[in-house]
């Protein structure tokens, strides 16, 4: 017997080398054909394309509903159209075969370019705004000009760079919405979750907003909560909706209520995923355009020390911002004097400008699509702690049918080594978990379940949160390492009471 | 005190953990030719498909094991010298040990196949199939599945999403119907011809043949049918390895012959998981090859090898798999002649749902789920409490684990077997 001469010259270096993309030669599966159906969107998309540079160029269609139509119209129809027509006809289910083959979801020059693109446009639409034809005359040119009728519809006003931004925004939510609803379309969560966000970004994100606007109205989102939209509750916009006449004060009510009774209690009920990934803006853009690269979010222990310190350190600037303007405000300008506004601006710039847009949505292709939520959000890190210590949401493990692929773990946004938890049977309480739900969604083995059910049998220690609080402070070491801990084989995840 | 072990699988691996949760001090050190990491070898499928990456199979990250002073020691072990207590390894220096484990799992059948040998014959089992696998797909165009099993339907799904027209040779009337019953059989056929693969039922292989270049060229069944193909793979069941083990005195049946406790014949050497045959007085000898078990004695060999004398309990049985996009559960009893066992079927109109409930003269002994998720903890407490049928019916929403939204069917099932004549 002994082993065979085959298997001692098996010399591979599994780390170095990997297992790379089909060579060259390998078939495509029908799947991954372009029908013709498909073609023609991708036709359509292109002459939106077309249809937007000609009018950007000044062509003569530019700043009419024809012109609107003919390219960003064309460009979502194509844009939806086209996932829709790849996937009908295949069998509903998880599809991610040669996610980590092509370049434009594996990190390769695709993905590069793709990042350049989309911080490009941040990076206009913040600090270059008249490249895109907003010269703040309310004369738009270019790009800004091409949704003008749009803007006086909604607005009754000429459109801006913003409002352009909430256009763009909006209809990468719908438009990438309805890959995600057909890509989903085995799983009645994701397609509910799905129509959560399109409605909220397209109605309490947009169109409401926009027609404060037109209705000479402060301005609110009715979506955002502080501290993300930091300033709803910081001494100005509070003043500005106190003093406003009409629906001033109502909208304050809101964003108060909002922010203070609803956050809470809706967090403890269902978790944070109320908001990050049902109703939340940035969640729903993470969620739908994001969707293609939440595998590339970073798993590792450093990875999950970083976090800590950044997401932990925005909430507490934004809200050490937040008193330095109270009190400054409530003093008269006695206190922190010098430094309120200063701070204010800082904190907008960096964090508000640079870290939620530039890199937060701009690195989709090269960290994956949370970037923001998961290293910078004050809201989420807020929405967080109640969930990990106030809150009935966890993720049971199915018992002792974890094999550890891995699947949940390679397919977390928010990078949460969700298979140290599945693998020893333990549920998954996490400040960060946004409850998407796709880990679930991945299993191959029906392991995880998304549940809300008595806060104290989530884990050991849940009806002590003070004491697990400080339990946190002092851990040095990611989910991973403490793996070992507590393995059991059958399983130990503690289920709801029925 | 120093415990070599065998093998870095799931159950090299959890053994390891174990021991070192028990013993702080003991030098362990875990041995493999095939990789320096531990990885899920269940997800060997999804990198090949591009889900995922390697390093994203490896249950944990690299710097754990320092953390944990847990010793990788990449090599093939030639010879176990008992005598001595010492592991011989290929081109390396023969490493000394205290206690030993074996953990070496399985490796696949290979039934004497005229033609096994080509080149695009293989099997799926670990890193290096990938590789082989990998670059026998350029080119090819078809491709003959031998052995209706887990392992491979998982590699038809592999083929065929390199495009590959995939067939199956079955040996049973039905996709393996030595495991599941006639009814979840049908519905694994369906998914798998729903993708686009052919199935030949009643079909086994007679011989493989050389294209002329020493790679296969087609397949020959005993039905007489010649299946042109370049890869062939043989996925007809595993056995234990006892590549090196079978060279030394420790006993040996169909794997590694142990008692209750996982030693083997031989002082201080314990044997877990696929490759170790547990013996049980009065009984058929215990030959389990699932992950979970692998975790479980690994995890038993552990106390035992820290000074424990604890005997093996296999549990209630449980286990699970997908079959493409169909999902299947089972836990206790399903399909094992079990005497007086009776079954309730309830399927869904749609044909890609079903669940099977088994019970002895009306107490439920065991689950079989198709397309949808149930709560592993109540299963298994309605089994341990030998729950009868009019319990567990009107109950069913307990074991309910699909996602949120979901519509949930317990009520109609309960109907369903009620109109059966089970309440």
């Amino acid at each position: 017997m002994g082993l065979d001469a085959r298997t001692l010259a098996h010399a591979f270096d599994e780390e170095a080398q990997g297992f790379g993309p089909p060579p060259p030669g390998t078939t495509l599966p029908p799947e991954e054909h372009v029908g013709p159906g498909q073609r023609a969107a991708l036709a359509l998309a292109a002459l939106g394309a077309l249809a937007l540079v000609l009018q950007v160029g000044g062509g003569a269609w530019a700043g009419t509903w024809g012109g609107l139509g003919a390219s960003f119209g064309l460009l979502a129809l194509g844009g939806a159209l086209a996932p829709w027509l790849a996937r009908r006809g295949t069998p509903p289910g998880i599809r991610h075969d040669g996610l980590f083959f092509r370049g434009l979801t594996a990190r390769g020059a695709l993905g590069w370019v793709a990042g350049v693109f989309m911080t490009g446009l941040y990076v206009l639409i913040y600090w270059f705004p008249s490249a895109l034809g907003d010269h703040g005359d309310g004369q738009p040119t270019g790009l800004v000009r091409v949704v003008d009728p749009l803007a006086r519809l909604v607005t009754g006003t000429p459109a801006s760079r913003w409002f352009l931004y909430g256009v763009l925004y909006t209809l990468a939510v719908l438009v990438f919405g309805v890959r995600m609803w057909m890509k989903y379309r085995h799983n009645r969560y994701q397609q509910v979750r799905t129509l959560s966000v399109g409605f909220f970004q397209l109605a309490f994100a947009w169109l409401l907003p926009n027609l404060l606007v037109y209705l000479r109205e402060p301005y609110l989102e009715f979506n955002g909560l502080w501290p993300l939209k930091y300033d709803y509750l910081w001494p100005g916009k509070v003043s500005e909706l106190r003093s406003a006449g009409g629906l001033g004060p109502f909208l304050l009510t809101w964003a108060a209520v909002a922010s203070l009774v609803a956050m809470p209690v809706l967090t403890y009920l269902y978790g944070k995923r109320w908001y990050c990934a049902w109703v939340c803006g940035c969640g729903g853009l993470a969620e739908t355009l994001g969707d293609p690269w939440r595998q590339l979010s970073s798993k590792t222990d450093s990875a999950w020390r970083l976090e800590r310190w950044l997401i932990h350190g925005v909430l507490g600037a934004v809200a050490l911002a937040t008193l330095l303007l109270w009190g400054h405000d409530l003093s008269g300008g006695r206190l922190f004097g010098s430094w309120a506004h200063p701070f204010k601006e800082w904190y907008g710039f960096y964090i508000g400008a640079i870290f939620s847009g530039v890199v937060g949505v701009g690195f989709y292709p090269l960290l994956g699509n949370r970037v923001w939520c998961r290293f910078g959000c004050p809201q989420a890190a807020l929405l967080g702690l109640f969930q990990r210590l106030f809150s009935r949401f966890r993720i049971t493990t199915n018992g002792g049918q974890c094999m550890s692929c891995g699947n949940c773990s390679t397919y977390c946004e928010m990078g949460i080594d969700v298979r140290a938890y599945a693998q020893r049977g333990a549920n998954v309480v996490r400040a960060s978990c946004v409850g998407c739900g796709v880990c679930a969604a991945v299993c191959p083995r029906g392991v995880l379940r998304l549940e809300n059910g008595p806060p104290g049998e989530r884990f050991a220690g849940a009806d002590d949160p003070w004491g697990t609080f400080l339990d946190g402070l002092r851990r040095r070491e990611g989910p991973g390492y403490a793996a070992w801990e507590g393995s059991c084989p059958t399983g130990t995840g503690t289920a709801p009471r029925q | 005190m120093h415990v070599a072990i065998l093998g870095n699988g799931v159950t090299g691996v959890s053994a390891a953990l174990r021991l070192r949760q028990l013993q702080p001090d003991w030098r362990i050190t875990l041995v493999s030719g095939e990789s320096t990491h531990h990885y899920s070898r269940p997800a060997l499928m999804y990198v090949f498909m591009g889900h995922m990456r390697y390093r994203d199979t490896k249950p944990f990250e690299d710097s754990f094991w320092g953390a944990q002073r847990l010793a990788l020691l990449r090599g093939w072990v030639t010879r176990i010298d008992l005598e001595q207590k010492r592991l011989e390894l290929h081109d390396q220096p023969p490493l000394a040990w205290d206690r030993l484990l074996l953990a070496t799992g399985s490796k696949p059948n290979r039934f004497g196949w005229p033609g096994q040998d080509l080149a695009g014959v293989q099997g799926l089992w670990g890193l290096a199939d990938l590789v082989t696998l990998r670059e026998a797909c350029a080119g090819a165009r078809a491709a003959v599945v031998v052995g209706g099993g887990l392992i491979g339907v998982e590699l038809g799904e592999m083929l065929h999403s390199r495009g590959l027209e995939v067939t199956f040779l079955v040996r049973e009337r039905s996709y393996w119907d030595n495991v599941l019953p006639r009814e979840e059989s049908q519905l694994v056929e369906r998914e798998i011809e729903r993708h686009g693969l052919v199935l030949r039922r009643a079909t086994q292989l007679r011989a493989i043949e050389d294209d002329g270049s020493g790679r296969a060229g087609a397949v020959v069944t005993d039905q007489g049918e010649r299946l042109p193909c370049q890869i062939v793979g043989l996925t007809a069941g595993v056995s234990p390895n006892l590549d090196v083990i079978r060279d030394t005195p420790i006993r040996c049946a169909r794997g590694v012959l142990v008692d209750a406790q996982l030693r083997t014949s031989a002082a201080d050497v314990f044997a877990a998981g696929d490759c170790a045959e547990i013996e049980v007085p009065g009984a058929r000898n215990l030959l389990q090859q699932v992950w979970y078990t692998g975790k479980q004695q690994g995890e038993l060999a552990a106390e035992n090898l820290a000074g424990a004398t604890r005997a093996y309990d296999p549990g209630i049985w449980f286990n699970s798999a997908k079959f493409f996009d169909l999902e299947y559960q089972t836990y206790g009893r399903v399909n094992l002649q079990v005497p007086g066992e009776a079954s309730l079927y309830w399927e869904h109109p749609d044909g890609t749902k079903s669940v099977r409930i088994v019970h002895v003269g009306g107490t439920v002994i065991g689950f079989n789920l198709m397309g949808l998720r149930w709560r592993h903890a109540v299963c298994e407490r309605w089994i341990a409490e030998e729950r009868t049928l009019a319990h567990v019916l009107p109950r069913l929403d307990e074991a309910h684990f699909d996602p949120e939204l979901y519509r949930r069917h317990a009520r109609e099932i309960a109907a369903a077997f009620t109109r059966q004549g089970a309440a």
